[in-house]
């Protein structure tokens, strides 16, 4: 391999290497989005949860 | 006779177009482009004349450099639309622009100088305009992003960034024609009033090249917008549930 095909190799490598890194910081960023959500979601009373300790009330 | 769908579609502006096509469209299409253009460039563009093996990097240097280009126009624009409609969506936008024409602008200083070493023998040279002059536009656009973090959020940040972002695309014609002030060293000049100055598989192998980096920029910046705009919710979800 030659100095010019090395270098040649080495840009693009770079150029692949730099929107890589860009892609995961981005993947990071939405894994950590979404666990914001799951606990904002956690925040929310679950509607069955509440209703199923209720019992029909006696009537007469 | 047109139907009336077609009508429809015609009345639609290209860039509310744009937004319509899913992300996954786009990544797809931004993968195919970059595999394609990097197939022409090792394995159909031949040996430049002058410059031989190393006049390969061109295809993406000068590509990554016209979409960082985009990118600085893009925030302007965004900016303005800030500006004129005090839309905050569109500041958001701009913010992403400048952020992503800062990665290109990035990847343009480094094959540069990965280019320059091999051409010139020399990473960096002061003495030459055309360098310098990329390096201010860049420095520029790195101080958009310390100006808006030194303020606090709000409608004041958003209007000095936007002016600030309007005063960098002054910048790009500057840096564009700065080839032109080569001195001591032969800087290739690719376009001319008369068009490209170069033809056959080197214009086609850079027309693609061009196209993956101009959607690779357009998917990037659709990914980090959508990411900004959910974390701006989920903040104020959090603000009005706390």
């Amino acid at each position: 391999m030659s100095t010019a095909e090395k270098y040649v190799t080495a840009a693009y490598c770079v150029v692949f290497a730099v929107v890589l890194v860009y892609v995961l910081i981005m993947a990071l960023k939405l894994q950590r989005l979404e666990r914001e959500v799951d606990e904002l979601a956690g925040r929310v009373p679950d509607e069955d949860a509440e209703e199923a300790p209720r019992e029909p009330a006696r009537v007469g | 006779m047109s139907s009336p769908s077609s009508t429809a579609a015609a009345t639609i502006p290209a860039v509310v177009r744009l937004r319509r096509i899913p992300l996954p469209a786009l990544a797809v299409s931004s993968l195919v482009l970059v595999t394609t253009a990097l197939a022409f460039v090792f394995f159909v563009a031949p040996n430049d004349a002058t410059l031989g093996f190393s006049q390969r990097i061109f295809y993406f240097h000068v590509s990554i450099a016209f979409a960082a280009y985009a990118c600085f126009g893009c925030g302007a624009w965004q900016a303005l639309r800030h500006l004129w409609k005090r839309d905050p969506r569109a500041d958001l936008a701009s913010y992403v622009c400048v952020h992503q024409g800062l990665i290109f602008g990035t990847l343009v200083l480094i094959t540069g100088s990965i280019w320059a070493k091999i051409a010139w023998g020399r990473w960096w040279i002061w003495s030459e305009d055309e360098l310098v002059l990329f390096l201010v536009l860049y420095l520029f656009y790195c101080a958009y992003f310390m100006l808006r973090f030194s303020v606090d959020p709000g409608p004041q940040r958003a209007n000095l960034s936007a002016v600030y972002a309007l005063f960098g695309v002054v910048l790009i014609p500057v840096s564009f024609s700065a080839i032109r002030l080569a001195k001591d060293y032969f800087h290739p000049q690719v376009f001319t009033l008369h068009g490209p100055r170069f033809g056959g598989w080197i214009l086609v192998t850079y027309c693609i090249a061009q196209a993956a980096m101009l959607v690779l920029a357009y998917t990037l910046y659709r990914l980090e917008l959508g990411g900004k705009r959910l974390d701006t919710r989920l903040r104020r979800l959090r603000e009005a549930l706390a």
